[in-house]
């Protein structure tokens, strides 16, 4: 597998301006010779579809939603990063750059993340001209607020509704795409294949939800913007149909799918009640800035908190990260709290949990002025638990949240399959081996509105497509294949639901390859999958024909690439011998618990090839060379973060 | 608790549909009400059922996938909510629950409680937009708007298109959905140029959808999740009436022509 | 299509014109009732009123036009929109709670069906005579005070009465929206304005056939 990413040259300012000014064009009257099929309406899928057609292409687009506008990017809460430095802070577009390699813990590429921080600026221009409602101060200006890892002001919010906002932007750009006919939407239609014709990606087959037949659709390029797969572990903050159908039947066809275990796990959710529950909900991290996190000094103390007095109080992130405390970083909470939990300090019902306690805070700023601060957030708390929080403390617990893995990518989007595009959280990001808050938005947009429609009319200048069919032979093929794949689903009629392989999956996942992974886990784990895999194709139980309307179907489909993802995001997991980011192997960390980076051996990206059911994958590897910032102490950085958040 | 189910079933569009009971035992007060159907549904599969398909996603209350009528309320008893965002303890043990899809000419049923609702997306393909190309946007602050407009347009820009105000509302008016979205571009300064065409575009598809007209019963407000407000709906009144009366009636500058060859002119 | 027709077609625009004549035919029936009440003071005060009444026939005809125009589309716009209301809910609900829309809202093309049905007998009754049985033109109050002589006449023109106000209880709230007229700063006064003049309108008509009927007149 050839691993070029395809960088220009110059230095790092100028590369994406030289690589604009170089870059081949087609005229505006060939355009719509093209077509071009978008999968995925998010911020990535929507934003790419109309710019595309709004140059003249024709465009293709589906989801499985019912409406384009229910992509999960709706259900993004805190914000959307731009260096524009409208606080006069600090900030530029090196600032931001330099964060997001730093928070990514050197995982990136350089390049990427630099395009990505020069782009930020006019995305919130964009936005802002499209009818976005940002927040505004009394003068009509647009207002900030900061977010975690940063040591500036820059993110531009609605809310805590921004990625709707942001969607409903780039939605609404589309409805006036379609609306003139340019783009043809295809939403309850699911991707189920990649077609690969002459070596490129020339189609895709899907589904149709309603009626449930299959059909290909032909282009010239394919661009996937489908999303992340944390939903992987069942219990995540993702929607419950977010997939990795797309990507997955990607990699199979030859794409390479890069650091698949890189998973962000987010501290603050609302723990899970019962065995029933269906997904988890995310609890901003600002809650952090004024509550205190901690549990009993007793194995199951099962006393209301406000009866355990303050001297049985154990406020562990203080007492184990004394500079950080309660803001130590997402990946370090995390884990601190997981552990407590594991050893029998968890509380509520199900022993999964710690309390964020706000009540020092109340008693210092007055309930007033907190529900002004976090009233929405209090009120999701109390709708989904029916308790206030500023009457007992809250309850949390980390959970998946963000996958930073995906198919690799060169410069220029496009995946190891010429022809195959892939944007948004669906690509190996921009963001390393861990993602700051309210970059994904950011990400999704760049990639949508200004850096594919470049690089796909490079594509089209420099290469001659022949003429394809959908009637053609990788077509029907391809179509055969899903069909009988479908069928075989249906067919194998045995006792178990679809949701319980799936909950068995991600407990797999979430003990072995989740906050923490060790080599004894991992191997476990990928013994146990493939055994969970034999048993989904001997025991699931799908109802209904494949001719109808299908849910039940719809998530076999789904938990049935999982159950093979899941094994490479193991496998992956254990070749990656240090800690870095999110990723935390329990042999490389320090004596004092902290991780170990080994950038000697791992300063690179992963990338793994598919070569066959019956045989392993291959991992390949593409180097990153840091020019601009140095692999510097992590930890320094963050620890001048909380010295900030501290004087606020 | 013990719940009794009246659940609405229906193969397929055509098919006619009924009612089928369903006893449910063990639900959680702390459960979501998609939980309770989750739970459900797992039973009737095990037994060689066919599950209960409804719509969902985020379950989170954002997404606007989800909704049903629940003893004659869309959504539930609790207000202001989604049903994935409505818990069990809103309802009492031993309670008797009719669950319905939302019901309305413009949103056939798929299946069971699924609907489509495209004809919201087909208002928004019609003018809900502001029509800028990609890059070519002014500088974000050259367009300053109040924090009170602002605040305002946020405040109709929370629709999601859930449809439940069409589900509750008498008439099956689809009047809120309509107002929020022309509210929220009208309100905001970039949205001026197309003001009135989009009031006049997307009132005219909701017509042809097939939605009723609005009375004012306000239905629609009691159960919006966004709890979105019928003030909106007056100011789309108000712009649709306006636009009527003054859009294009606007005389050329050119001598000699009148309102009414500009309006041939606009066609 | 023409402006004005293609604006009538919208649903919008149909209820643009509800409100309209709605508020014209509210008009004319405040200043009736306002005539009627001096029917308390006795026949020469009202005499006087009719014999004004009568003294401008240009202007009367010109207000009985306005309002035949104003009924006449009024009820046109009722029944068409009514029709597509109830065409947009093909199956009903089996269960169905209302949680805001009050009985005045969701009756209000029971009561106006009522009031126009009313109407034309009371045309017939005080203005043509032909169903009243000692009708002697122009004396208005003979024909008010023995035409509600009957007590079933009488009641039925009190139950009118309430009707018209329950008519108007939604009518007069409901009219702000339709125009367009909302604003925070009297969006809360609405509710009592309706409530007000609604009961003004019942308690100002019924206090006339009540009056007969217990002969303090
Ligand atoms: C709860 C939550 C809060 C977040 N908050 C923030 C935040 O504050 N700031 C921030 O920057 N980021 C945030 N994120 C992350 C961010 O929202 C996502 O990473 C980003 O929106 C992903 O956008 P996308 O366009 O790549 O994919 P998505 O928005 O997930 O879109 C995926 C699209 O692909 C379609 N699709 C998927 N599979 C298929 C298939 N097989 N066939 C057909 N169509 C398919 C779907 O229908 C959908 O249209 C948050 C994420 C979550 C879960
Ligand atoms: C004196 C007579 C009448 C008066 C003063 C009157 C007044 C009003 C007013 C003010 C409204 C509110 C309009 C709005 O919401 O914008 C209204 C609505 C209505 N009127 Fe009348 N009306 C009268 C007679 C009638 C008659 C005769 C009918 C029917 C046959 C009728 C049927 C209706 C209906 C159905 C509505 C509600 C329309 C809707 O909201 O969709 N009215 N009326
Ligand atoms: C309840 C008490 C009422 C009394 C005593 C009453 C009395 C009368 C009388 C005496 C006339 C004839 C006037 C004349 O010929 O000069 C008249 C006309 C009329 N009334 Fe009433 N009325 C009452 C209620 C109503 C109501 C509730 C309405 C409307 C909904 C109404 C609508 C009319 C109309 C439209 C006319 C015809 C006006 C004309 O000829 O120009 N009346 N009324
Ligand atoms: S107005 Fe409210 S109820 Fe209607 S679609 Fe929007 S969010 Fe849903
Ligand atoms: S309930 Fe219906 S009648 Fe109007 S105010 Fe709401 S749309
Ligand atoms: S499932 Fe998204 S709003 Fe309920």
């Amino acid at each position: 597998m050839e691993l070029d990413p395809r960088i220009p040259g110059g230095p790092l300012e100028e590369k994406w301006i030289r690589y604009r000014k170089t870059v081949k064009l087609i005229s505006p009257a060939n355009k719509r010779n093209f077509t071009v099929v978008v999968v995925g309406t998010g911020l990535a899928g929507a934003s790419v579809a109309a710019a595309l057609a709004e140059l003249g292409y024709n465009v293709l687009a589906f989801c499985y939603q019912d409406s384009s506008r229910r992509a999960h990017s709706i259900a993004a809460q805190g914000g959307i990063n731009a260096a524009k430095n409208y606080q006069n802070d600090g900030d530029s577009v090196f600032r931001l750059f330099s964060e997001t390699v730093i928070g990514g813990d050197f995982r990136s590429r350089e390049a990427n993340v630099y395009r990505l921080a020069e782009l930020s600026g006019v995305i919130i221009d964009q936005c802002v001209a499209q009818g976005v409602p940002f927040a505004r101060e009394y003068s009509g200006y647009l207002a900030n607020r900061s977010f975690g890892g940063s040591l500036v002001s820059r993110t531009f919010y609605c809310r805590g509704q921004t990625g709707q906002q942001l969607l409903l932007g780039a939605y609404s750009a589309l409805c006036r795409q379609i609306g003139l006919g340019r783009v043809k939407l295809f939403p309850r239609t699911e991707m189920l294949d990649l077609v690969v014709a002459g070596g490129r990606a020339r189609g895709i087959v899907t589904r149709d939800l309603v009626t449930g037949s299959i059909a290909a659709h032909a282009a010239d390029a394919v661009l996937l913007a489908t999303g992340g797969y944390a939903n992987i572990f069942f219990l995540s903050t993702n929607a419950k149909g977010c997939n990795a159908t797309a990507i997955w039947r990607a990699y199979r066809r030859g794409a390479g799918f890069a650091n698949p275990c890189f998973v962000q796990v987010h501290p603050t959710c609302i723990p899970q009640s019962g065995e029933y529950q269906s997904k988890l909900t995310l609890m901003s991290e600002s809650l952090r800035n004024d509550g205190r996190i901690w549990v009993p000094k007793r194995k199951g103390d099962t006393r209301e908190p406000s009866e355990i007095p303050e001297n049985e109080r154990d406020y562990f992130l203080e007492r184990m990260y004394a500079s950080y405390g309660n803001l130590a970083p997402r990946d370090m909470a995390s884990r601190a709290v997981k552990r407590v939990c594991d050893m029998g300090y968890g509380v509520g019902p199900s022993g999964r949990g710690v309390y964020l306690d706000l009540t020092e805070a109340v008693a210092r700023l007055g309930g007033d002025l907190l529900r002004e601060r976090y009233g929405n957030l209090f009120e999701i708390y109390e709708r989904i638990t029916g308790r206030d929080p500023l009457k007992a403390p809250m309850r949390i617990y980390p959970a998946p949240h963000y996958t930073m893995g995906g198919l690799w990518v060169d410069y220029g989007l496009q995946s190891t399959i010429p022809g195959l595009f892939v944007l948004g959280e669906a690509n190996f990001s921009d963001h390393g081996a861990n993602r700051l808050g309210a970059s994904a938005l950011l990400q999704g947009l760049a990639d949508g509105y200004f850096i594919v429609p470049y690089t796909l009319g490079e594509y089209f200048a420099g290469t001659v497509l022949d003429g394809v069919s959908p009637a053609g032979r990788p077509f029907v093929d391809a179509q055969k294949e899903v069909q009988e794949r479908v069928a075989r689903l249906v067919a194998v009629q045995g006792r178990r639901t679809v949701d319980s392989f799936h909950r068995k999956l991600g407990a797999l996942l979430w003990e072995h390859c989740g906050i923490s992974r060790s080599e004894a886990g991992l191997r476990t784990a990928i013994e146990e999958i493939r055994a969970l895999r034999r048993e989904f194709w001997e025991d699931v139980r799908v109802p209904g024909k494949t001719t109808e309307f299908n849910q039940e179907l719809e998530k076999a489909g789904r938990v049935a690439d999982y159950l093979e993802l899941a094994e490479l995001m193991c496998r992956d997991a254990l070749a990656r011998e240090e800690s870095c980011g999110c990723h935390f192997r329990e042999e490389f960390q320090t004596s004092d618990g902290e991780p170990f980076k080994d950038d000697g051996r791992f300063c690179h990206v992963a990338v793994w090839e598919y070569m066959g059911d019956d045989r392993e994958p291959v991992r390949h590897a593409e180097p990153l060379t840091f020019e601009t910032v140095k692999p510097e102490d992590r930890a320094q950085y963050a620890s001048q973060g909380y010295t900030r958040s501290r004087r606020k | 608790m013990r719940l009794t189910l009246y659940i609405w079933r229906q193969k397929s569009t055509t098919d006619k549909g009924r009612f089928v009971k369903y006893e449910v035992e063990n639900a959680s007060p702390e459960m979501s009400f998609l939980e309770m159907l989750d739970m459900l549904n797992r039973q009737l599969i095990e037994r060689g059922g066919e599950p209960v398909a409804f719509e969902h996603d985020c379950r989170e209350g954002i997404c606007g996938c989800c909704g049903m009528v629940i003893n004659g309320i869309a959504n539930g008893p609790a207000g202001g909510t989604t049903v994935c965002q409505l818990y069990m303890r809103h309802f009492k043990d031993g309670a008797v629950l009719y669950i319905e899809p939302w019901r309305s000419r413009a949103f056939p049923v798929i299946k069971d409680l699924v609907v489509d609702r495209s004809a919201l997306d087909r208002i928004m393909q019609a003018g809900g937009f502001i029509s800028v190309r990609t890059g070519s946007a002014p500088e974000a602050h050259t367009i300053l708007v109040s924090k009170e407009t602002a605040e305002l347009a946020m405040d109709a820009a929370e629709c999601t298109g859930c449809g439940a105000c069409v589900a509750a509302c008498p008439n099956g008016a689809a009047m809120l959905f309509v107002a929020a979205k022309i509210s929220h571009l009208g309100l905001l300064p970039q949205g001026q140029p197309e003001r009135d065409r989009r009031a006049q575009a997307m009132v005219r598809q909701m017509d042809r959808e097939g939605f009723g007209g609005c009375s004012n019963h306000r239905e629609c407000e009691a159960v919006c999740p966004k709890r979105i407000s019928i003030r909106f709906i007056a100011r789309a009144n108000r712009d649709f009436l306006r636009a009527s009366l003054f859009y294009s009636k606007s005389a050329s500058g050119k001598a000699g022509a009148t309102g009414k060859t500009k309006r041939c002119f606009e066609k | 299509m023409h402006w004005i027709a293609e604006f009538y077609r919208s649903t919008p625009g149909k209820k643009f014109v509800m409100a309209v004549t709605g508020v014209v035919l509210f008009a004319y029936v405040l200043l009736h009732m306002v005539g009627n009440l001096q029917i308390h003071l006795g026949p020469e005060e009202l005499r006087g009123y009719v014999r004004l009444r009568y003294a401008a026939p240009g202007l009367l005809w010109t207000v009985r036009f306005v309002l035949l125009v104003a009924a006449t589309l009024h009820v046109i716009a009722a029944v068409q929109l009514t029709v597509r209301n109830r065409g947009s809910r093909p199956v009903r609900y089996a269960v169905r709670r209302y949680r805001e829309a009050d009985y005045a809202s969701r009756t209000m093309i029971f009561t106006g069906v009522a009031i126009a049905a009313f109407g034309v007998y009371h045309l017939l009754h005080m203005t043509f005579g032909s169903v009243h049985p000692e009708f002697i033109r122009s004396d208005v109050y003979h024909n008010v005070t023995s035409g509600l002589h009957v007590p079933p006449v009488s009641l039925l023109y009190v139950a009118a009465s309430a009707v018209l106000g329950l008519h108007l209880y939604h009518g007069l709230w409901s009219v702000f929206q339709t125009l367009g007229l909302s604003s925070p700063i009297y969006d809360s006064w609405r509710r009592a304005f309706a409530t007000v003049f609604s009961l003004v309108v019942t308690l100002g008509f019924g206090s006339v056939p009540l009056a007969v009927l217990l002969r303090t007149l």
